[in-house]
């Protein structure tokens, strides 16, 4: 056999010669569609007519590309913390060069520059301890049961990695959600761990139940080995904020089935809907009394990519363990040490983000005004989103009641099923490429996330500014009306 | 629990906790006869001592908080630089996520910068994915090689002495660690034979499917020589074996009978099809060389005639993880692109680099001399990379009561330093070596004075050391 000409060389590393659980490994959220939605973008730019003049990147959560500002304050703490010369410069308050002062003495050399521990600064692992306690009404959080990481995926896939063991029906097996964080699905495929289905409930607001729960338990337990319980709340794609109630019934179950709980937290700022709170799992943990607390075993992820920072770029992250076996702790720091250690610019900035400006600071009106201003837009936008796709025949959507998107369910008409199959794609990627074709807006199908057989659905972020965003709805309303005549 | 990672605590995790307690214990006063532990254990060259290069630092400054981009007292080529890199930013802002292989116009400048490295070659940014540091990159790569059976597990021939962290890597992908010794009566090279003779040995126990090279080399220092590249090379072509080339050291270069020349060059001037079929994965990273921006996280890996269906696997791969660190994307692009002749900042930071370079030089320099002075320790001359690994002849009565006390001699030596005289070093037993040696790893990269308090404090307790020891 011959391949230009030249003999054929059998390589190395070929697609049946990888590890085949790469194979498994996908990520809607930067998939094929936006793979085209950068193809066209190109195309745009080489001036080909289209009926758009832009391609609108509602994809993913990532706020600053949308337009939202940083926050000015930690801007101007990172600067200094890049280029100390500046804190001899008149023009940032003293608040911020405090703060920089105090980080750049934590690291080595006094540089952002040098490596530091696999665990994170000690000094920013304190400062995190502390806000989680007033975070959590002063429930004690010990320093070294943090973790600091790349993003909170790179602690995720971290604790995934501890868990995963077992051959054929003692594999473990990792209950998530659906619909999920792709993230959690690509991890298990990378591990070759057995990924767990629990079905959110959508006629609900995409509440959990503890029943599917059972559900998915018993069934799983036949071909596998439960070992965790993933959550994400507020919830990505759903963006449902769990009741009080329902964590307190997720604790008792993961306590009573012995599984690990692993609580996504990122969106913790991101609630809109009236009646709807955040509440740590941690902290509602310690509130039910030491027969829990002193057993469940719990990791809690949060980040500097959302809430009001969107600081997506820096990679600052965190984890939370708590009642972790000791000698599953030192391997998990063995195994944090192979990747040396979490960008240090990012925990500098998570540093920042847990020691805001306070009242009697000169930074705290200008942070307390941004802030307050991002987190209101948001959910204004949240609102007009879900009102508007309500009016939309065809497409019914739950209130957004927090994180950053809306995951709209879309009634397909049985000829466009058809037609998608035929072209060997799912109905929903059938309906976004339209989209993404005859609109320029990128949205990531319902498919990429998971979802009941036989529903379709898409992800949009909420994030382009507010003029911006009500155009795109307009023109998916639009869309969605031609499309179900087009294939009625 | 999957992992097979050992139990047991390493000796850089003892050394490392003891070095900190002993610093928290000088802080609160408890006497000792040294006012701080001195830190020649880690290739870091900011926790040394060595300043930031200033025009990296004011671009990150400019690029993090763009009110300085109005700012006059900063030089107009940083703020030309950081407004070039803002263009590139989605929204205008660090903040935002990029492609999950770093920026186009990054990966393009990177591309640039390995071809005018390897005299022309081309090199395309759809076969350069930057990470979060070069390791991260590495890890990817295994990921993809490593096939997750235990019944026959993937074997990669690692050399001895060898970079520490990426064995531990390899055990927490349940690789089979084929170890291939480097010879160091003749300043740590690369004989063809041992490689042979390590694959031999292996073939039956496990499925080889890639070779790790250090060049230069960690710990030894040493630098290949074109000769030893194509040879390990040839060797790959004929054994299938993937070629994972970490080359984060190329800009550390001392001797002036040294010359870095890359894997890819080498592999790009060999004969067909050698050259269109050898696959070659070549790692790089900010976190070395006169930069020493460790903590910013930039590394790349170039892949080299990867199967085009497995790089897109890959490319999934790194989308997973979003995307590497925006800052440590910036200084990769600042290290492959630093100011030219005729740019403002050009003499600053040319005048900055010499003085890294001068210091690391002149360290080298007395940290052989010291060596030399000393009984029982012989060095091979450094060429290349970070640090300076002598041998050391250690007592029979040391090597015995370190076997009481269930360590190698050289971690005794190392914990005894530590104790006595507050320097921090690791040992060689962390690196592997050949049975009955024992050896030491010091890093050059550390302000002068440091160095001059470090090697009176080791030369102070060799002699001690071995008085104690007779």
């Amino acid at each position: 056999m011959s391949e230009n000409g030249c003999e054929y060389h059998e390589r190395v590393l070929t697609v049946d010669t990888m590890n085949p659980n790469i194979r498994q490994v996908e990520y809607a959220v930067r998939g094929p569609i936006v793979q085209r939605a950068v193809q066209i973008d190109k195309e745009l730019e080489m001036g080909i007519k289209k009926p758009f003049t832009e391609v609108i990147k509602a994809n993913i959560g990532d706020c600053h590309a949308m337009g939202q500002k940083p926050i000015t304050f930690f801007r101007q703490v990172l600067a200094l913390c890049s280029y100390p010369d500046l804190l001899e410069d008149n023009k940032f308050p003293v608040d911020a060069k405090s703060r920089a002062h105090r980080i750049l003495q934590a690291c080595g050399g006094g540089s952002l520059g040098a490596y530091s521990t696999s665990q994170g600064i000690e000094m920013i692992r304190q400062d995190v301890a502390r806000y989680i306690e007033r975070r959590d009404g002063g429930i004690a959080c010990d320093p070294d049961n943090i973790y600091l990481s790349t993003g909170a995926s790179d602690a995720i896939v971290t604790m995934l990695k501890l868990m995963v063991s077992g051959e054929g029906t003692s594999r473990t097996g990792v209950m998530i959600s659906i619909p999920q964080y792709p993230l959690y699905s690509a991890a298990l495929a990378e591990l070759g761990a057995v990924q767990i289905n629990y079905y959110l409930d959508e006629d609900n607001c995409w509440s959990l139940d503890i029943n599917e729960l059972r559900r998915a338990l018993q069934e799983a337990k036949k071909h596998c080995s439960p070992r965790a319980l993933c959550i994400i709340n507020p919830g990505n794609p759903t963006g449902q904020v769990q009741s009080r109630q329902c964590i307190e019934d997720v604790i008792r179950f993961a306590a009573e089935e012995n599984l690990f709980l692993m609580s996504d937290e990122v969106y913790q700022d991101n609630v809109y809907a009236d009646g709807c709170k955040f509440y740590s799992f941690k902290k509602v943990l310690f509130e039910m009394g030491p027969e829990y607390s002193s057993k469940v075993e719990l990791a809690s992820f949060h980040s500097t990519s959302k809430c009001y920072m969107g600081e997506c770029g820096f990679r600052g992250g965190y984890m939370e363990v708590v009642n972790l076996d000791p000698e599953v702790k030192v391997q998990l720091t063995k195994l944090v040490s192979v990747r040396l250690c979490p960008p240090v610019p990012g925990q500098a900035l998570l540093d920042v983000v847990v020691n805001p400006p306070q009242p009697d600071e000169p930074s705290y009106d200008t942070f307390i005004k941004e802030r307050s201003d991002i987190l209101a837009a948001l959910a204004e936008k949240a609102n007009m989103t879900q009102d508007i796709l309500n009016q939309v025949p065809g497409i019914k959507c739950n209130p957004v009641q927090g994180a950053m998107y809306t995951f709209p369910r879309i009634h397909l008409p049985p000829k466009a099923i058809l037609k998608a199959k035929e072209n060997g794609q799912s109905p929903d990627m059938f309906y976004c490429m339209k989209l993404l074709e005859e609109t320029g807006i990128c949205l990531v199908p319902g498919s990429g996330f998971g979802q009941r057989e036989g529903t379709y659905h898409f992800r949009m972020t909420i994030l382009p500014l507010k003029d911006k965003l009500k155009i795109v709805l307009a023109k998916i309303k639009d869309f969605h009306h031609i499309f179900t005549e087009q294939y009625s | 629990m999957m992992s097979v990672l050992q139990i047991r605590r390493s000796e850089k995790d003892i050394l490392q906790s003891r070095a900190a307690e002993i610093q928290r214990e000088i802080q609160l006063g408890e006497r000792k006869i040294f006012s701080e532990v001195l830190d020649l254990s880690s290739g870091d060259l900011h926790a040394g001592g060595i300043k930031p290069i200033t025009f990296v630092r004011q671009v990150l400054a400019a690029c993090s908080y763009p009110a300085l981009l109005e700012d006059q007292s900063l030089p107009s080529d940083v703020r030309r630089r950081a407004e070039d890199l803002l263009k590139e930013c989605e929204g205008g802002s660090v903040g935002s996520y990029s492609e999950s292989s770093g920026m186009v116009k990054i990966r393009e400048c990177v591309c640039e910068f390995i071809s005018r490295r390897d005299g022309g070659v081309s090199s395309s940014p759809d076969n350069i994915f930057i990470s979060t540091g070069s390791q991260t990159a590495l890890m990817k790569l295994l990921t993809v090689l490593i096939r997750p059976e235990d019944s026959c597990r993937t074997g990669v021939l690692v050399p001895e002495p060898g970079y520490a962290t990426f064995r531990l890597a390899l055990q927490a992908q349940r690789a089979a660690i084929i170890p291939y010794q480097l010879c160091e009566d003749q300043g740590w090279t690369l004989h063809i034979q041992e490689l042979r003779r390590a694959l031999q040995g292996a073939t039956h126990t496990c499925t080889p499917a890639a070779i790790y090279i250090c060049n230069p080399g960690n710990p030894t220092g040493h630098i290949q020589s074109r000769t030893s590249i194509e040879e390990v090379i040839r060797f790959a072509a004929e054994e299938k074996l993937f070629i994972l080339a970490d080359e984060v050291y190329q800009d550390c270069v001392f001797a002036d009978d040294a010359e870095f020349v890359s894997y890819k060059k080498v592999l790009s001037e060999m004969e067909s099809p050698i050259s269109s079929t050898v696959e070659l994965a070549s790692f790089h990273s900010a976190s070395k060389g006169f930069m020493g921006e460790c903590g910013l996280r930039g590394g790349y890996v170039e892949l080299v005639n990867v199967d085009p269906a497995v790089q897109k696997y890959i490319q999934t791969l790194f989308s997973t993880r979003s995307c590497p660190p925006v800052p440590g994307q910036i200084a990769l692009q600042l290290m492959a692109d630093p100011p030219k002749p005729g740019d403002p900042s050009f003499p600053a930071f040319t005048k900055e680099v010499q003085s890294i370079r001068h210091v690391v030089c002149r360290n080298v320099r007395q940290i052989q001399e010291v060596c030399r002075e000393l009984p029982g320790v012989r060095c091979q001359p450094l060429k290349a990379g970070f640090f300076v690994y002598p041998r050391l002849q250690i007592p029979p009565k040391a090597i015995k009561w370190a076997k009481e006390h269930q360590m190698k001699a050289d971690m005794l030596y190392c914990m005894r330093l530590l104790e006595e005289e507050g320097l921090h070093v690791r040992p060689g037993c962390e690196y592997g070596q050949a049975e009955d040696t024992y050896h030491i790893r010091l890093f050059v990269g550390t302000q002068a004075d440091t160095m001059e308090a470090a090697l009176q404090r080791l030369k102070t307790f060799h002699t001690r050391f071995l008085e104690d020891f007779s």
